[in-house]
């Protein structure tokens, strides 16, 4: 019912990948490892140059460190970037406090990361199922 | 994943828009505390506990918010910007719902911080659809934040 979305997955596990990919097959599905390739990505900096701006972004709270909430911050921070709806994937070791400081900082919706590829495909097929055939996306 | 037993607030101005998603919800098998505010000064009365809503038990905190654009006295824009920049309410997730397709409301919305964009299906089928959508999301999947005013939400036991 809708054209193809660009879907952006910050994670830097490649089995994400694979399933990301077979979850939005009918989309165009980037990644990028980390957060600052993140927003060198959205800022088109270096190799991203010609990158297709994302209609929706799934962001890995786990990246390294406080790379993953500090990403966060800096793009709904920007006001170039600020609309682009952001999915928190929160590993099974978040707490409530992590879910609220990722609503916090302007996240659309926090999901959990299930451990298992199984989890994690289902996962992904339902954030599909509601982002991309219900939600009306910003171009 | 465990369905969580959020209420859910809606705001709309629409007596017949606001039948028909009781009954959508109905219809959905969605067994959640729906509650309606007929627009954005009734929502903040709501939200902030104030007038007819002081009493703690006539406003449970929202998991989710669905909101309106066009309302009189104070329409979504504003709602959304003034929700937005109140630390306390600010982590509730806001889904608006409309039936404005136009581009600048969507990108206007997001910018302001709503969670989701969903247009209102014309058709009672697509609306009923919608809602079920919309809560298997909402309720199975998503960790919501949860509520942080402790006093106002202690449960009388």
């Amino acid at each position: 019912m809708r054209g193809p979305v660009t879907i952006l997955v910050a994670d830097d596990d490649a089995e994400a990948h694979a399933l990301a990919r077979e979850a939005f097959r009918a989309h165009a599905v980037r990644f990028v490892a980390g957060a600052g390739e993140l927003l060198r990505y959205l800022r088109r900096e270096g190799p991203h140059a010609a990158s297709p701006r994302p209609g929706l972004i799934l962001l890995d709270l786990q990246l390294p460190g406080e790379e993953g909430c500090a990403a966060l911050r800096a793009l709904k921070a920007d006001p170039q970037l600020r609309a682009i709806p952001v999915v928190v994937l929160a590993g099974e070791a978040c707490g409530e406090a992590d879910v609220l400081r990722a609503y916090d900082l302007g996240a659309a919706s926090c999901v959990t990361r299930p451990g298992s590829a199984a989890g994690l495909g289902e996962v992904l097929c339902a954030v599909g199922r509601y982002w991309l055939d219900v939600v009306e996306l910003p171009r | 994943m465990s369905a969580q037993p959020i209420t859910i607030l809606m705001a709309d101005d629409d007596e017949d828009d606001r039948l028909l998603a009781k009954d959508a919800f109905a219809e959905s098998r969605l067994a959640n505390d729906l509650r309606f505010v007929e627009d954005g000064v009734e929502l903040f009365d709501y939200l902030r506990r104030q007038g007819k809503y002081a009493d703690p038990s006539a406003s449970p905190r929202p998991g989710v918010i669905l909101l309106d654009l066009n309302m009189p006295r104070k329409d979504g824009r504003e709602v959304l910007a003034e929700l937005k920049a109140d630390p306390q309410l600010r982590r509730i997730p806001v889904v608006v719902l409309t039936t404005s397709r136009a581009e600048w409301d969507i990108v206007r919305s997001y910018d302001l911080g709503a969670s989701s964009y969903i247009v209102k299906p014309v058709t009672f089928a697509g609306l009923v659809d919608v809602v079920q959508r919309l809560g298997r999301y909402w309720i199975e999947i998503v960790e919501l934040p949860t509520p942080t005013d402790a006093s106002a939400d202690r449960r009388q036991t």
